[in-house]
């Protein structure tokens, strides 16, 4: 790491079977785009890779490497979106983020980091996985793994943007607590915001419903704290809480969340169940095409 | 036992909304009935529901109903499991514990005895939940409720032993919080390299024990 960038951490796609522990998942706040970074370097979909935030570090390699860079556009001096091979001796630079949070660089074999409760991502909040349980400094040096699996595909297009300015949901366990004021909320996204959760700020909203009992949450819940402003639950997320949650943030929207930066704008769009399910589908098939 | 969806990807499991010792007991029941049903990425249990989510790859909302509700029937009359019982080591007071006074005045109680009430109760640690380790403990005794604080600590040291309202907690992993410190413990709550990675598990019952006189 000759210089790490703003926030960069090893992440691969979370770490399951642990949230009755206490233990959320992690992993990338971008899983789309860290899965079809592995994909184009020809790895497994889980290998860890760098995730940056909202400004790029440069890596040196010290040896013959095959990258991809996914995600939001950082800048870097090698091209997104598909397999870029790196001399030994060579480097790749990026800057600052020119659209969302967060750019992967995907080695191909993946980085080689312990796996901790199964998993080499990050848990920034508990100094856990990763990369020694913390975000990389400069000097950090992280060897090469074998995650590959197949040769590196042919260069593709990103994903399809959408309207990123929209997070489709479903609605959450206490839903009919609330008015459909949220539906009607344009949202800015604090700069309070991390890994753990993003804040929102606009108006407050009322809750009608009684007293609950903390009980578990999951990733993308939308929760509302007593002062009434929208907290979105992220990938290190807290298990349980006692907080009303108004709705959930659709699995094919994640990566969405995962891009959202601090002063972005932000509707929430009710869905139905199928629907959900039918957007997912169609992101898989986008997936499955880079194979 | 209701069972509705939580997001696309979970399904929230409750059997009443109030915390009792009974509907622990079923939280308990559920949990262990629903260990390795097919897709299953997550378990939180919690007071009284059990929040299970999937994969939606190798599942549906439809099939996991449908397997908890074959799963949960078929355990019904599975014995409850011998509760274990775990003693923690405190030591009250002092640095370690800088709110112990504060404890001690609100309740109208000497120092010492906010730690022998403290530590003459049984607890039962309900589920873990919040961060990794974290018991959700019952069974504080009401005269050593204190309200949290009005600005949380920064920094709350890992093993830190802190009441918050009518509950009380051990903090595994260093982290900002707003309860009143009493104590610390030298065990170690979460120790993700170890198997298992946790000193408590859900129906453990915990017992403080002072590790010696402080200064109080």
């Amino acid at each position: 790491m000759l210089s790490p960038g703003f926030l960069t951490t090893v992440q691969d796609l979370g770490r399951f079977g642990y949230a009755h522990l206490g233990v959320s998942a992690s992993g990338a706040a971008d899983c789309l785009a860290l899965r079809a970074g592995n994909l184009l370097v020809g790895n497994a979909e889980n290998a860890p890779a760098l995730e940056m935030t909202l400004a790029g570090g440069t890596f040196e390699f010290s040896a013959d490497a095959v990258v991809a860079l996914t995600g939001s556009d950082f800048g870097a001096d090698v091209p997104m979106w598909r397999p870029v091979a790196v001399a030994s001796g060579g480097a790749v630079r990026c800057g600052a983020s020119r659209s969302g949070a967060r750019c992967y660089v995907c080695v191909r074999g993946g980085l080689d980091v312990p796996l901790m409760l199964g998993s080499a991502s990050t848990h920034l909040v508990t100094g856990m996985g990763g990369f020694q349980g913390r975000a990389l400094r400069k000097g950090d040096e992280i060897a090469i793994g074998r995650a590959e699996i197949r040769r590196p595909r042919a260069a593709t297009a990103p994903l399809p943007a959408g309207d990123t300015g929209v997070l489709r949901v479903t609605p959450g366990p206490q839903a009919g607590s609330f008015g459909d004021e949220f539906y009607q909320t344009e949202y800015e996204v604090s700069e309070e915001s991390n890994r753990m959760g993003l804040r929102l700020r606009g108006p407050a909203l009322a809750a009608h419903g009684g007293h609950m009992i903390t009980e578990g949450v999951t990733l993308g819940a939308v929760q509302v704290p007593p002062g009434g402003e929208p907290i979105i639950l992220f990938v290190e997320h807290q298990t349980t809480g006692g907080y009303p949650k108004i709705a959930n943030v659709v699995s094919a929207d994640f990566h969405r969340v995962g891009q959202l930066r601090p002063r972005d704008r932000v509707r929430f769009q009710m869905v139905s169940l199928d629907r959900a399910m039918e957007l997912l589908r169609e992101q898989e098939e986008w997936l499955h095409g880079l194979v | 036992m209701t069972i509705l969806p939580a997001s696309d990807r979970s399904l929230l499991i409750s059997v009443g909304l109030e915390i009792s010792l009974a509907a622990h007991r079923e939280v308990l029941r559920i949990t262990r009935a629903l260990d390795g049903v097919p897709g299953l990425l997550n378990l939180h249990p919690a007071y009284a529901s059990v929040l299970v989510e999937f994969d939606l790859r190798r599942t549906s909302h439809e099939r996991m109903e449908s397997a908890i509700r074959e799963r949960v029937e078929a355990a019904v009359h599975a014995p409850d499991p011998v509760p274990r019982s775990v003693e923690i080591p405190v030591r009250y007071g002092g640095a370690e514990g800088p709110d112990l006074e504060e404890v001690a005045r609100h309740a109208g109680l000497s120092p010492r005895e906010v730690v022998e009430t403290h530590s003459s109760a049984e607890y039962l640690v309900y589920f873990l939940g919040f961060s990794p380790g974290f018991p959700y403990l019952g069974g504080m005794p009401e005269k050593i409720a204190t309200p949290r604080l009005a600005q949380p600590r920064k920094h709350v040291p890992a093993g830190s032993v802190a009441i918050g309202g009518a509950q009380t907690g051990v903090y595994p992993v260093a982290s900002p919080g707003g309860w009143r410190i009493i104590g610390r413990t030298p065990l170690r709550l979460f120790r993700p390299e170890a198997s298992p990675p946790v000193l408590l598990e859900m129906g453990d019952r915990v017992k403080f024990v002072p590790l010696e006189e402080g200064p109080l």
